[in-house]
């Protein structure tokens, strides 16, 4: 019979040595001790030990958010954060996920909300609390100077917040460390829209386009291109023109019949 | 942390090229690229598609007789998760308008025009909104959006000459034609692309491109526009619902052959529940995580294939799944980084491919198949790979990310690769001073469930978008059409199935008899085996662990 361990093989396969490592040293997750490869994250380390991850795993490449783990180190009071995809594992560290932290959310229309303080404190009145204690800058995984952005929120200043806040994986660990309650990350993405859609201005050539699109401008040369045989079709391919790489911005090609 | 002495000393040997490089760069002179015959020739000796015994023909359902991965072949040849006898059809939990199946791109677009159309939704997803490859889609977004230099026609060639010229001609003009809509209507919705005072956006070249027209958000534009929609989504709490840790496992059929919902299995208490509802889009996304051929993969840790599957049982068939895309620059120093991607934007803004002795050995900006055959190549036929630190047997190849500095300014890497910057200055490596050490790793699955430009299928009721499908991409896809693809036939999908649901009737009694049916055919084809799928989650426990789980049965309160 064609078994499950056959099939899964090709997956143990990846570190085929795991076993067999000489350079296990001991972590603690969630207070119980496991003895992991010291070159692994600890996403890999848990996985290691045995577990089987649901939640706390997303992208497992630092972007998704979902592996937010909190530490902290023998003899030192000091709490470390990082994304369990990402942080290399540490002799004695003590740890533990925290996959889910609630954080205040509000419900707004993006059409109709103004991008100034006043709609910031109307969507997020806590932001009011913020008290300055700067814990969720010290605590963000990513490096974001969260209190900055709070306070450019607060200031109105909306663009700033968007801007300092750009790489925010929304974790979540501002919101779960935070004294005055604020959820730091609903609020930064509320600023990157708004900025997005109020502040930047639209590029008038997506517009130009669609308009064009819809004209029915391309509708010929598209199904030109649908009946060509692949004789004509690899020839129109190799001989396009290429736009070249260190080229201005407005270049133009010498063909100017397919635009 | 950081390079080892060895890779240190060999690292040298990149700097000692590079001058020279970046001057050609500047001179506009370009490593030769590949002529088509270069490129067939290329792939057939060292793509790993082409590798003896990869592909395995199928023995049952639609596409039997097609030769596709073996690993997904596997998942095919499985029987299903729950008996279907056991099914209690009579007892629905949830009912809805349109039932989307993944809450990544295709499925959160797909939900927002439902509901424009009018329609009560609920995103049913594995892991929890958003935790999908759209998420980590970096380098950007295709679009012609440029008129003055770009149309829909030139995406389209440059979209058909990646794909070798066997894409579906019609998917491939509603995606460039729909391109430039998606743009204006991600910046709508307040993406923040990166762009210049006046509105105009950035855009640059990406591999197989004849035009700059890659949009981008730094090197998380699919981070941003997938918290965006999710963000989006959640406005609209009131008719859009959200099920996390809910992944499908099987679909439900009414008697009138139409689908008409879905089996959901909580992730945390192990429940089966129904939904029941007038229209199902299916966009699940890709597999890497069955790691064909034992690659690493760039992809999330639910990227299983499970919609494939049970689309596949359900009688929709399949196309292009013989052709799995390498990403020619995935991570491979430090191991903690291993599979992790380096955007193509790396390339596109200039950096070279070197080999060992620092030189050049391919054009830095052939379609991924070809630039990841061509590393392959290099590693192993040429023998000029740079050997892995403790990985004995295993090689990279450097992508000199310092020229980019040199080419476009100092701080250029830090400005326009922020997260990467990041990540690896944390492991000790400067990107913007030191080459990246890099190996193809598994992407993206090219192929999928056969669909239409408007997204339907050969099932009344059951619509495909996004990854999940096959068709728009042929047998390999571009940079920037992944991120277009799941816009694009995430937003059509939501508009069919909005309209469908208007003009159908009453749902007539459910059933899972194609469950039933399939199991019929496994046993008919004499196919043997314990295998259940979709596979939902990966295993990575060591076989150590495993030793050691000698629980034989699975019977009360301790699993």
């Amino acid at each position: 019979m064609d078994t499950v361990a056959t099939q899964q093989s090709s997956l143990v396969s990846q570190a085929p040595d795991l076993a067999e490592r000489t350079d296990l040293v001991p972590i603690f997750i969630m207070g119980k001790k496991y003895d992991v490869p010291s070159t692994f994250t600890i996403q890999k380390a848990i996985e290691f030990a045995g577990y089987q991850l649901i939640r706390g795993c997303g992208c497992r490449g630092g972007i998704c958010g979902a592996c937010a783990t909190v530490y902290r180190k023998p003899g030192s009071a000091k709490i470390y954060v990082g994304l369990a995809c990402q942080t290399v594992v540490e002799p004695n560290m003590y740890l533990t996920m925290v996959p889910f932290f609630p954080a205040n959310r509000a419900v707004y229309d993006l059409e109709e909300i103004k991008p100034d303080a006043q709609a910031l404190m109307k969507a997020y009145p806590e932001l009011a609390k913020c008290m300055g204690c700067n814990t969720c800058t010290k605590s963000c995984p990513m490096d974001i100077p969260v209190m900055e952005y709070i306070s450019a929120a607060l200031r109105g200043d909306v663009e700033k917040a968007a801007e300092l806040s750009m790489s925010c994986v929304m974790c979540g660990i501002c919101a779960s460390r935070c004294p005055a309650e604020l959820g730091q990350y609903n609020i930064a993405i509320l600023c990157r829209r708004l900025t997005g859609r109020h502040l930047r201005p639209r590029a008038g050539h997506v517009q130009d386009m669609i308009e064009r699109i819809e004209s029915g401008r391309y509708e010929d040369m598209l199904s030109g291109l649908i009946n060509a045989d692949l004789q004509t079709l690899r020839k129109l391919y190799v001989e396009r023109e290429m736009e070249p790489h260190t080229g201005d911005e407005m270049w133009e090609p010498q063909e100017k019949q397919f635009l | 942390m950081g390079y080892t002495q060895e890779l240190l000393e060999l690292i040298k040997q990149v700097e000692k090229t590079r001058p020279e490089r970046v001057a050609r760069k500047k001179a506009g002179e370009e490593f030769p690229a590949l002529t088509l015959d270069q490129r067939k020739d290329r792939l057939e000796k060292y793509h790993p598609d082409y590798r003896a015994g990869g592909l395995r023909e199928l023995t049952v359902g639609p596409s039997k007789g097609y030769a596709l991965a073996k690993e997904i072949a596997d998942q095919f040849e499985a029987r299903s998760r729950v008996d279907p006898e056991r099914i209690n059809l009579d007892e629905v939990h949830y009912e809805t308008d349109v039932l989307i199946i993944g809450g990544g791109g295709a499925g959160t677009a797909a939900a927002l025009m439902a509901q424009e159309k009018g329609a009560r939704v609920i995103i049913a997803t594995k892991l929890r909104h958003g935790d999908a490859n759209t998420m980590m889609a970096e380098g950007g977004i295709q679009a012609a959006t440029k008129g003055w230099k770009d149309s829909p026609y030139y995406h389209y060639l440059d979209v058909l000459g990646g794909g070798h010229f066997e894409n579906d001609p019609e998917l491939v003009q509603t995606m460039v034609t729909e391109a430039p809509k998606v743009i204006g209507w991600l910046e709508k919705l307040g993406c923040m692309f990166n762009k210049w005072e006046d509105g105009k956006l950035f855009t640059l070249h990406g591999a197989g491109t004849c035009r700059k027209r890659m949009h981008y958000a730094g090197d998380l534009t699919g981070a941003e526009i997938m918290r965006t929609l999710r963000d989006e989504a959640r406005n609209r709490i009131k008719d859009i619902g959200v099920l996390e840790f809910a992944p499908a496992v099987e679909l439900l059929l009414d008697d009138k052959g139409n689908c008409s919902g879905a089996v959901l299995y909580n992730l945390e208490t192990e429940e089966y529940f129904l939904v029941k509802a007038k229209a199902v889009v299916m966009a699940t996304g890709g597999c890497g995580r069955l790691h064909i051929q034992g690659f690493m993969t760039t992809n999330h840790y639910g990227a299983t294939g499970d919609g494939l599957v049970i689309g596949y049982r359900m009688g929709v068939g399949v196309r292009f799944l013989h052709a799995t895309q390498y990403h020619p620059t995935g991570a491979v120093f430090p191991e903690q980084a291993e599979g992790l991607l380096i955007t193509e934007k790396v390339r596109g803004a200039g950096a070279n491919l070197v080999n060992i002795e620092g030189e050049q050995f391919v054009f830095e900006r052939e379609p991924r198949d070809i630039e990841s055959a061509s590393i392959i190549r290099e590693c192993t036929k040429i023998g000029n790979g740079i050997p892995i630190p403790g990985q004995a047997g295993k090689f990279g190849i450097w992508l000199d990310s310092p020229m980019i500095d040199m080419l476009e300014g100092e701080g250029t890497v830090e400005k326009e690769f922020p997260a990467k910057f990041i990540l690896f200055k944390r492991y000790g490596i400067d990107i913007s001073k030191q080459p990246m050490l890099i190996y193809p790793t598994l992407h993206y699955q090219n192929g999928g469930l056969e669909y239409q430009p408007d997204c339907s299928t050969n099932v009344p009721g059951f619509f495909v978008a996004g990854e999940v499908g096959g068709g728009v991409h042929g047998a390999n896809r571009l940079m920037g059409n992944s991120l277009l693809d799941v816009t694009v036939f995430g937003r059509v999908a939501g508009n069919t199935a909005g309209e469908f649901i208007k003009g159908r009737g009453e749902i007539g009694k459910l059933n899972v008899d194609h469950v039933a049916k399939y199991h019929k055919e496994l046993e008919d084809a004499e196919i043997v085996t314990d295998r259940v799928s979709p596979m939902v989650l990966p295993d990575y426990m060591t076989a150590e662990v495993k030793k050691r789980q000698w629980t034989t049965t699975y019977v009360g309160t301790v699993r």
